[in-house]
């Protein structure tokens, strides 16, 4: 059996870098250091593999590429969407083919933290790299967010439970405080549960900001929460030595959605009068972070980008991929590493069984079962090495630990773009 | 609120993180994803039992789930990432890409008892 040590996990933002993998063969057979989630990542590797298919019927890899480069080629409003369980090589390569098809271009942060990116963008953020938060955090508060089940290792390598050069004491130096509609699993790490009414973020939030600034509220309570509650929240706030607040879907995903997280980075910038804070995202199924940032510095943008004339047009609501196929706008999708049939409202969904899709992924999904055309690929992480984001956008190296008889995402979507390419021009 | 009105939320679980590697169509990742969790008092409230068939409904679909009970508050049921949950949400994003995926009303009925 062969070792390989520091090998990445691909499956959430927190990309662990210290796993080892034992293999033999093409198979994995034991997997050190990683959570549950990370260990299922890696021992389910041969499970569910896809299989190369147009219409359901079995055939090659080369007569899929061709296939998809058809559709890809006369389609007048394609949409690629997805690339979170990819590397960045392959994301690059994505981009190149949404350019020269003139295609909408957007990723699974669509129906996760858009929301937190359009936050960011129209006030700013205080943020950090997580090597800071172990190293520093004496306060944390987590809000709408369950590492515990979303991501495990957050809280023992970075934020809870690690000792660092000012939190010699690790746990013992530092409070932790949750923030959610209901207790979950991320409860028992936490030295404080606030619970708050489903959908009043923005107004607990907005009322911290106030209580801050010194106004009385003539309120008992707001979202639930008792008016001395978020005074004593405030209180821990602006006496810490380094607060970090992070943030999940809880905020992003619930009535307010980029209001309410507008609302926790102004707060976050308003504390730093008193104290340092820095507020951060849970980013990341995968290496969504890798695809936001390969994205904005190629077009400027971070998701729902359009290249149809020439240049990139950056509209969410416009050019996401929801809005995009409830309108039933798209008339082909190239579905890459994300299952987007599973994971859109089932109307938006619906329409990419109307339309010709392609689905590239190293495993079946509802996607693939909907699919015109299926590309198995080898699992960017387990089978093809390259580059992925951590949370804090920190650029990780990914490795390859097993072979696969299928090339990889970056190799498939690369001889994608050589057929469209050769079509366009015999067309001209 | 009536009796039959519930937010939904929905989130994700270390089973269906695990499950999910095993497959989508696996009986591990179809059962946590369409399982919802319910306050002891409500399923009391609905003359439902661990196991039981309920019908979920919202404005833009419906789902017969099995219902198990949790220590989430009264008043709010839990639900797994997974097809369920994408077929009682809707295509509005407000004009920003997110749809409503947390914090939708839905309304419960007993579907069938526990087999
Ligand atoms: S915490 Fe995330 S990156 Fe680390 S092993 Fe677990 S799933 Fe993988």
């Amino acid at each position: 059996m062969e070792k390989i040590s520091d090998v990445t996990c691909l499956f959430c933002g927190v990309t662990c870098d210290d796993l080892e993998v034992f293999v033999e063969g093409d198979t994995i057979k034991e997997v050190k250091n990683a959570c549950i989630l990370g260990k299922a990542t890696f021992m389910n590797h041969k499970a569910d593999v896809a299989i190369p298919r147009i219409k359901g019927k079995e055939t090659s890899i080369e007569a899929c590429i061709e296939a998809s480069a058809e559709i890809l080629s006369q389609s007048h409003f394609p949409l690629i969407y997805g690339l979170a369980s990819t590397e960045c090589n392959a994301q690059r390569k994505a981009i190149e083919l949404a350019d020269l098809i003139g295609a909408s271009i957007d990723t699974t942060s669509s129906v996760c933290h858009s929301p937190s990116l359009q936050a960011i963008q129209t006030v700013g953020d205080s943020t950090c790299t997580l090597g800071e938060i172990k190293n520093r955090a004496d306060l944390l508060v987590f809000w709408g967010c369950n590492p515990a089940e979303a991501h495990p290792r957050h809280f023992t390598r970075y934020s809870v439970t690690p000792k660092g050069y000012f939190v010699p004491r690790g746990k013992k130096d530092r409070q932790v405080i949750l923030v959610d509609v209901r207790k979950t699993p991320s409860a028992k790490a936490a030295d404080q549960f606030i619970q708050i009414r489903p959908g009043s973020d923005y107004e607990v939030l907005t009322a911290m900001r106030a209580l801050l600034k010194g106004e009385e509220l003539e309120v008992e309570e707001v979202g639930g929460v008792p008016i001395s509650t978020l005074k004593s929240l405030l209180e821990k706030l602006k006496t810490c030595k380094f607060g970090s607040i992070h943030w999940g879907m809880g905020l992003t995903m619930s009535r307010g959605k980029h209001m309410n997280v507008m609302a926790l980075l102004l707060l976050a910038r308003d504390l730093n009068r008193f104290t340092k804070v820095v507020a951060s995202p849970m980013r990341g199924h995968g290496n969504v972070v890798g695809i936001a940032t390969v994205l904005t510095w190629q077009t400027g943008y971070p998701f729902a980008v359009n290249l149809s004339r020439g240049f990139p047009q950056y509209n969410p609501g416009e050019f996401s991929s929801v809005d995009l196929l409830a309108r039933r706008e798209a008339d082909a999708a190239l579905i890459i590493a994300a299952d987007a049939f599973a994971n859109f409202p089932r109307a938006a969904a619906e329409h990419l069984s109307r339309i010709p899709t392609i689905a590239i992924d190293a495993k079946e999904s509802m996607t693939t079962k909907i699919a015109t055309v299926v590309i198995p690929t080898a699992q960017a992480g387990i089978s093809a090495p390259g580059l992925a984001y951590r949370m804090d956008h920190i650029p990780i190296p990914v490795k390859k630990v097993v072979d696969s008889p299928y090339p990889s995402d970056q190799e498939v979507l690369k001889r994608i773009i050589e057929k469209v390419r050769s079509k366009l021009q015999n067309r001209v | 609120m009536s009796q039959s009105k519930f937010i939904l939320i929905t989130g994700r679980t270390t089973k269906q993180g695990t499950t999910i590697h095993v497959g989508k169509e696996s009986p591990e990742f179809v059962e946590e994803t369409s399982t919802v969790e319910m306050n002891e008092a409500d399923m009391k409230r609905k003359n439902l039992q661990d196991g039981d068939l309920i019908l979920v409904k919202s404005e833009y679909g419906r789902a017969i789930l099995k219902c198990k009970k949790s220590d989430i508050p009264e008043g709010l049921i839990f639900l797994a990432y997974g097809l369920p949950v994408s077929s009682l949400i809707g295509t509005d994003t407000q004009s920003i890409g997110m749809p409503d995926s947390k914090g939708l009303e839905v309304e419960i009925e007993k579907y069938g008892e526990n087999k």
